[in-house]
């Protein structure tokens, strides 16, 4: 049988995290009782026009830069026609013609045969990021025949990252969609959690042999977690493959992933191709974004963009934030990877490096297996960790020190984990964990110990 | 005078306004007026009056009885433009030029009849029924018309407004208001004024907010005013013009109120006629008065040259292609979801979408939306949107090439003929008829430019005949000098109306055309 190539491609939306909305000054927040974040303009009220909001144009010109990406000094506005409840203008704002940023790159790494000690980079091209408006939510109520509309979505910003079909499985989309939503919570450009619908990507899947032209692609829509990402992105190529081995073809079609059944099914909704009938957005002017070199003498700082002065200000990418880590603490790369994929773990590891004596490349065992771990299986954030660095660290000195054994450590650990407020120390005295130092005193215990097996002595002097 | 009037106490806010309402009211048969706000428009002048009797008067709009056309939003107030997608609709907004004029005092009467979605060159074609120029019933129509063998029937004889600002145009010209704000997307607010014999000006695009505005063609619509006289016109220009930050097409740069100068002079200027405006169709007697206005002011000594704009003839198709697909876009949103009206009809989300637009929109706007997504579809984007969007830069062009070479001003006639009858102008659909008479306002449209029509004379039937500026864009205090200019030279007649008689405007004896200025 001739080998399959897959070719995986993803369209990502980032909601941008900023406090109101893409056009209009509603504000933009998760969970908030239905249709109370709506204004006018959400709304479609007729005479309203969108008025762009800065903040959302310096978030995606940041994402742009992060990702290596040309910033398209001068980008337009269109409308994307289509009738649907959940948008009530009949059409979305979206960047169809000339987005804002084009052709980048992102480096995500994984490991070969799960092992986290062999890494591998890979690269996938970044097509382009463009500034669109999200649309509100529509819930069926089938028992009474009607859709729900809540419009407080209805308008919120999103950056659309489109990725090229550079990756080939479900594990190459998931850890690029990790990088992605690391390098997006460092900006700040969104908050990307995707339980939150901050982050929703769908993916493009299609297989042929080496040497033939792509095959048909589908499009894998409602996934909500980058696990349910790699399993729907394997399942679909798996159903690819068996199709066409049978003899069958592959629907240019959009499916939607079932994480009950852990499979993609057609949906419903998409009957036909639907042609947008683009049209240029009119009450919007050309976004012209500026630099250091074109911006003009006398400009008010508030009424421009300044991509330079943008770029000055970005904060370490994940990708610089390991090495440093790796470089200043001696730690494997594997390491920082581990520490960097767990929110507010590197804080945590540092400030516990500030505190004690111990070895950096010691304390990183403390922290990834054991604290980790803790945390894992009491579903416990860093945060809501009940050992602060502080009790850490300490508990860490004493083991430096050699007032305790690394196994009396640990029983210290399992007694802080109940966050009675004890030290320490204080556990270390009411345990009676410390070690014997004293050279008699150990002579002592050890002739006891033999003197109570003598059997299992001669035994053993006997060979 | 009538500002003047009020802040010297001859006349006060309360009685001007009621002397309008009257007035309103006596020439219901115009059909002028879709919704009057009585008790909010009472209120209003009594605040004036307080303001006044204070001696602290908001400026010169205070207290004077404005009139807005029914396709901006009036918070509190139903706003319909003439359709039955949003009869009973009552925006929770104000459109930001109608704040401004709110907010100066001015003394909102109603809101006046239109084209549905100000489509059409009539205002005939509302849910509302047509609008009747009012001077069909001047004295003056009334002797010039021949009288019929059958019965006199005046009632069929009633010529139309003109479109698609039609009651204002008609509020303003029957002295039931003072100014009127109207649209203008390819001549809705000239056309109008010239048909009744009032001054109607269409501003650069950009210099007055479309916030609050429904659209009709973003790329091309703007607020429209109209008045009795261009000092009028440009004192509510003063009050609306500027940068709005709620509408990104507006521009940045300050915007200085002006008033213009008493004595006008004109021997420095160069007029140009441009030759393809040479119309056919175009009526002998507007072609005469054409010719006497450029002799008018070569006598005056300014320079008038014939010009070319060689793209004229393409301004028809190209307005075609390009308004009908913004329309097709404006009124997607109109789905009987979040507003307006919505069907019954609920067997699906998609049906009932079917239903209420097609019980909503009336078959002009209808057409423009088929025709519209029909241009916008992919495979004819290139063909028809994009085409129309380059031969749009070319009339735009022209202009710019007459104006760059040392032309001030354009003088062109406004429309055809003077105001046919109703039962005339419904012999052929809209499309045809907006097609006719948009060809000389279309083009200041496409290009973004000011334009104003001034009221020349009355035609052999006793009816309104106007002619039109055109300008260079932002150069509005240029374009109204000059138009002022005119004005004082053609000394156009003031309407002889029974109701406004009996009504007893004694503010209006004073000079020929009643002004507040």
């Amino acid at each position: 049988l001739a080998p399959w190539v897959p070719v995986v491609g993803l369209e990502i939306h980032a909601q941008i995290s900023s406090n109101s909305k893409l056009f209009s000054g509603s504000q933009v927040q998760f969970a908030a009782p239905p249709n109370s974040l709506v204004s006018f303009f959400d709304a479609s009220l007729p005479g309203t026009l969108p008025v762009l909001n800065r903040r959302c144009v310096e978030a995606a010109v940041m994402t742009g830069l992060a990702l290596n990406c040309s910033i398209n000094k001068k980008s337009l506005f269109d409308r994307k026609h289509y009738f649907y409840a959940d948008l009530p203008a009949g059409y979305q704002i979206t960047q169809q013609r000339v987005p804002i940023a084009v052709n980048g790159s992102l480096s995500y790494n994984l490991c070969i045969d799960n092992k986290m000690s062999q890494m591998v980079t890979k690269t996938v091209r970044i097509k382009q990021i463009q500034l669109e408006q999200d649309s509100g939510k529509s819930l069926h109520d089938d028992t009474r025949s009607q859709t729900l509309v809540d419009l407080n979505r209805a308008g919120v910003g999103l950056m659309e990252v489109v990725m090229e079909p550079d990756m080939c499985c479900g594990e190459e989309a998931a850890a690029a969609v990790r990088e992605l939503q690391l390098i997006l919570q460092t900006l700040g450009s969104s908050q990307a959690v995707m339980a939150e619908g901050q982050l929703r990507v769908d993916a493009n899947v299609s297989v042929h042999h080496p040497g033939e032209p792509y095959g048909v692609r589908t499009e894998v829509k409602n996934i909500n977690s980058i696990r349910f990402l790699a399993k729907a992105v394997d399942y679909e190529i798996q159903r690819q493959i068996e199709e066409l081995e049978n003899g069958g073809t592959i629907l240019n079609e959009t499916r939607a992933f079932d994480a009950k059944l852990g499979c993609t099914v057609p949906m419903r909704d998409k009957e036909g191709k639907q042609d947008y009938r683009f049209m240029p957005e009119p009450n919007l002017p050309p976004l012209i974004l500026y630099d250091a070199k074109s911006l003009p003498a006398n400009t008010n700082h508030q009424q421009v963009v300044n991509i330079d002065w943008i770029h000055e200000r970005l904060p370490d990418l994940p990708s610089v934030k390991r090495a440093k880590l790796v470089e200043q603490y001696g730690i494997l790369p594997e390491h920082s990877f581990a520490l960097l994929n767990e929110d507010g773990l590197t804080e945590f590891f540092e400030n516990v490096v500030k505190q004690t004596q111990m070895k950096p490349k010691k304390v990183i065992g403390w922290i990834l297996n054991v604290l980790l771990s803790y945390l894992k299986q009491h579903s416990l954030t860093v945060k809501e960790s009940p050992v602060s660095s502080f009790l850490l660290a300490d508990l860490l000195n004493l083991l430096e020190k050699k007032e305790i054994s690394s196994t009396a450590a640990k029983q210290v650990l399992a007694e802080l984990w109940k966050g009675e407020g004890k030290t320490p120390l204080e556990i270390v005295k009411e345990k009676k964990l410390e070690l014997i130092q004293d050279q008699k005193e150990l002579e002592q215990i050890c002739q006891a110990v033999i003197d109570g097996q003598e059997n299992e002595v001669i035994m053993m002097v006997l060979g | 005078q009538v500002s003047a009037a009020l802040k010297e106490g001859h006349v006060t806010p309360t009685e001007l306004c009621q002397r309008c309402l009257a007035l309103i009211k006596s020439t219901k048969f115009l059909n002028a007026y879709i919704t009057v706000a009585e008790e909010t428009a009472l209120k209003q002048a009594e605040e004036s009056e307080k303001r006044y009797k204070r001696g602290q008067p908001l400026g010169v709009l205070d207290g004077i009885p404005v009139a807005v056309k029914d396709n901006f939003n009036t918070a509190g107030i139903e706003t319909t433009c003439a359709s039955n997608m949003l009869k009973g609709y009552i925006s929770p907004y104000n459109a930001t030029v109608v704040q401004k004029l709110l907010d100066q005092g001015a003394v909102l009467l109603g809101k006046t009849n239109l084209d549905e979605f100000a489509m059409g060159s009539g205002s005939t074609d509302g849910v509302f029924g047509p609008v009747r120029n009012p001077w069909s019933y001047s004295r003056q129509y009334k002797e010039k018309s021949v009288p019929k063998p059958r019965s006199v029937d005046e009632e069929s004889n009633w010529v139309i407004t003109g479109g698609s600002s039609g009651g204002s145009a008609a509020a303003v010209s029957s002295f039931t208001c003072f100014a009127a704000l109207g649209s203008d997307t390819g001549g809705s607010t000239r056309n109008p004024a010239a048909h009744c014999g009032v001054v109607g000006l269409k501003p650069t695009y950009g210099l007055i907010s479309r916030h609050g505005l429904i659209p009709l063609v973003n790329s091309m619509d703007v607020p429209g005013i109209l008045t009795r006289c261009v000092d009028d016109a440009a004192v509510v220009l003063g009050s609306l013009a500027g940068h709005d930050p709620k509408d990104s097409t507006t521009v940045q740069d300050n915007f200085k109120p002006f008033e213009l100068p008493n004595l006008p002079d004109v021997s420095k200027l160069s007029i140009g006629i441009p030759k393809e405006y040479h119309a056919p169709g175009l009526s002998s007697e507007i072609l005469a008065l054409w010719s006497k206005a450029a002799d008018l002011f070569k006598n005056a000594g300014a320079k008038v040259i014939e010009v070319s704009l060689p793209h004229t003839r393409y301004s028809i198709v190209c307005y075609h292609v390009l308004c009908t697909a913004e329309v097709a876009s404006n009124m997607a949103r109109f789905d009987g979801l979040e507003y307006g009206h919505r069907s019954d009809m609920n067997n699906s989300t998609e049906s009932m979408y079917a239903a209420t637009r097609r019980e909503g929109f009336n078959d002009v706007v209808r057409g423009r939306i088929l025709s519209g997504n029909y241009f916008l579809l992919k495979q004819n984007y290139e063909n028809y949107f994009i085409k129309a969007q380059k031969v749009r830069r070319l009339i735009a062009n022209d202009f710019l090439k007459v104006f760059g070479s040392g032309v001030d001003i354009l003088l062109t006639p406004t429309t055809l003929s003077d105001a046919v009858p109703y039962t005339e102008f419904i012999k052929e659909d809209n499309r045809t008829r907006s097609a006719q008479d948009d060809i000389f306002t279309q083009a200041a449209n496409m290009a973004g430019l000011p334009a104003i029509n001034v009221p020349t004379a009355l035609s052999e039937r006793g009816l309104p005949v106007g002619l039109q500026f055109i300008g260079r864009s932002f150069q509005e205090k240029q374009l109204l000098t000059v138009a002022k200019w005119f004005e004082k030279q053609v000394k156009f007649p003031m309407i002889q109306l029974e109701e406004v008689k009996r009504h007893n405007h004694d503010v209006f004896q004073h000079e020929k055309s009643a002004s507040f200025s």
